[in-house]
């Protein structure tokens, strides 16, 4: 309990007094996650309506594939990444690899199974008879995707809180690839990680409380977003 | 969309995906044969414990990057094991590591052009007070571990390929427990954690076992742990600390010229004492006596 007490003292502490390097960590960890977010869902949503809306042979397994993809570890992503990036590696020329940019991509292959599975699951919740409305009243492809996309805010939104909830808190595959390297590539979870390690159980705590309250900040964000105009279900 | 739109969608997918793979597996092979060293960039290899203590951090690092700005150090801190194995594929160019056998074994290969010692420590073997197993009063590392085997008192090994445990693992085998120094005693006594020394001291303090640690991980994390030092300072618990080049000979993309800048660092006169220096202040005891030029110095 004591060491919970000194952990908080710490994080105030550390937040008052501006800790540089702090804000450096709380910082990076927003932009990774939140790059990687942006990207997950410009790809990942017309890519779960696309699964949603369209019948093709094949589609039942494209859902199997996608929902499977949600349950993939994300260390094992970091590793893949990681033989992908390294040096030796097909990719290695384009010296990615201990960069912010690799644990971006990291994540982007760790959210958009999440995003594409939720949001198709989403969409296949709509009657079917909305969308040939939609189309009758003369709509086209660009417009109806719009339209349904706005009927579905309040699961996509959730499939959105799902994704960053999901890149925010991981920890392994951007160890992997990013190295934790100190003023480069640590963020506030693998920053976690090695203050622990290092026995500094205070730091940790601080760190952990910061993000905490920064992933509730962002979801809070969110939930008006997917709340408005809404009352009860 | 009928359903022949899509079988040709399909097939055309799957013969540029036939088609680009082995396009891309070649342009792989040429690209990794044609690679130049990225000279702005040093990867740099190491142990946990080496990172742990602090000391690139706040001394190597800093006074590195004053001399040489135009170089980006980046520090992964692994086991010695993976240190070494990313210098073996060429994903690193620089290695500080403390597994002298390893070392060897990675400089006959051919992998690395340089090897020399830049500092050591010891080990110590830390338990619980009650000391149930006796090892204050052992003659030495061997006899100590000799004597927690007979107790069958719990020890928590790193089982990571880690340098401590590389070092763990011949004292059983010196105390005669194992036949081959890289095998693991019997007995449910003998618990690996797999994880770093941080980590390990605390499942050891919870479960008010012995295990190997390091001086400088220990004492940043002696006021949460309910262990004390049993054994110390014998010899052969000795912890000697290397650097390695890799060669850029054999891995093309190895940044050869950043290695032996921050080599020759290490083992300047500046660098070893400002080795010498650390933790003084903090923990009132050094963390790493310098050694880097005593010939011979790289232990056995």
């Amino acid at each position: 309990m004591d060491l919970i007490g000194r952990g908080l003292v710490e994080a105030l502490r550390l937040l008052v007094h501006g800790d540089g390097a702090v804000y450096q960590i709380a910082l990076r960890s927003l932009y990774v996650s939140g790059i990687a977010l942006v990207l997950s869902l410009a790809i990942g949503v017309p890519l779960g309506a696309s699964i949603a809306l369209n019948d093709f042979p094949g589609r039942r397994l494209a859902v199997a594939l996608v929902n499977t993809g949600m349950g993939v570890p994300p260390v094992v992503v970091g590793l893949v990444v990681s033989m992908f990036l390294w040096r030796t590696g097909p990719l290695g020329f384009i010296h990615f690899m201990y960069t912010v940019k690799a644990m971006m991509i990291a994540q982007v292959l760790i959210a958009l199974p999440i995003v594409a599975g939720l949001s198709l699951a989403a969409l296949q919740q709509l009657d079917a008879g909305l969308r040939l409305q939609i189309l009758a009243l003369g709509a086209d492809r660009r417009q109806s995707f719009r339209l349904l996309l706005r009927e579905v805010r309040v699961p996509l939104m959730a499939a959105v809180m799902a994704a960053f909830g999901g890149v925010i808190s991981e920890v392994g595959a951007v160890m992997m690839v990013g190295g934790n390297i100190e003023g480069q590539t640590q963020v506030l979870t693998t920053g976690i990680v090695q203050q622990t390690r290092m026995g500094d159980f205070a730091a940790a705590i601080s760190l952990s409380i910061i993000l905490l309250v920064l992933t509730f900040a962002t979801n809070y964000a969110m939930t008006i977003i997917q709340q408005r105009g809404r009352r009860v279900a | 969309m009928g359903r022949w739109y899509w079988r040709r969608a399909y097939a055309l997918t799957a013969l540029a995906l036939a088609a680009a793979l082995p396009a891309g597996a070649l342009a792989a092979g040429c690209g990794a044969k044609s690679a130049t060293p990225n000279t702005k960039e040093l990867i740099l290899a190491t142990t946990t414990s080496v990172k742990d203590s602090g000391l690139l951090d706040q001394v190597v690092l800093p006074a590195f990057k004053a001399a040489h700005p135009g170089i980006s150090v980046k520090t992964i801190a692994v086991g010695s094991g993976e240190a070494i194995a990313m210098g073996r594929r060429g994903d690193a160019d620089v290695l500080v590591v403390h597994s002298p056998k390893d070392e060897e074994a990675f400089m006959a290969a051919g992998d690395g052009t340089l090897r020399l010692p830049i500092a050591y420590n010891y080990f110590t073997i830390v338990g619980p007070k009650s000391d149930p197993a006796g090892v204050a009063k052992a003659a030495g590392a061997a006899d100590a571990f000799k004597a927690i085997a007979d107790k069958g008192a719990t020890f928590i090994s790193r089982g990571d390929k880690s340098g401590t445990d590389t070092k763990e693992l011949n004292l059983w085998n010196l105390a005669g427990l194992t036949a081959d120094p890289k095998g693991e005693p019997p007995g449910s006594w003998y618990v690996k954690s797999g994880q770093g020394m941080g980590e390990t001291l605390q499942i050891a303090s919870e479960k008010q076992g012995y295990t190997l640690t390091d001086v400088a991980t220990y004492l940043s994390m002696k006021h949460d742990l309910q262990l004390v030092p049993l054994l110390k300072e014998s010899p052969d618990l000795k912890n000697q600390y290397d650097v390695v080049i890799v060669s850029q000979l054999k891995h093309a993309t190895a940044n050869a010229a950043g290695a032996e800048l921050l080599a020759a660092y290490l083992t300047s006169p500046e660098g070893q004492a400002a080795i010498g220096a650390y933790g003084l202040d903090t923990y009132g005891q050094a963390l790493f006596f310098p050694d880097a030029n005593t010939l011979g110095a790289t232990a056995k």
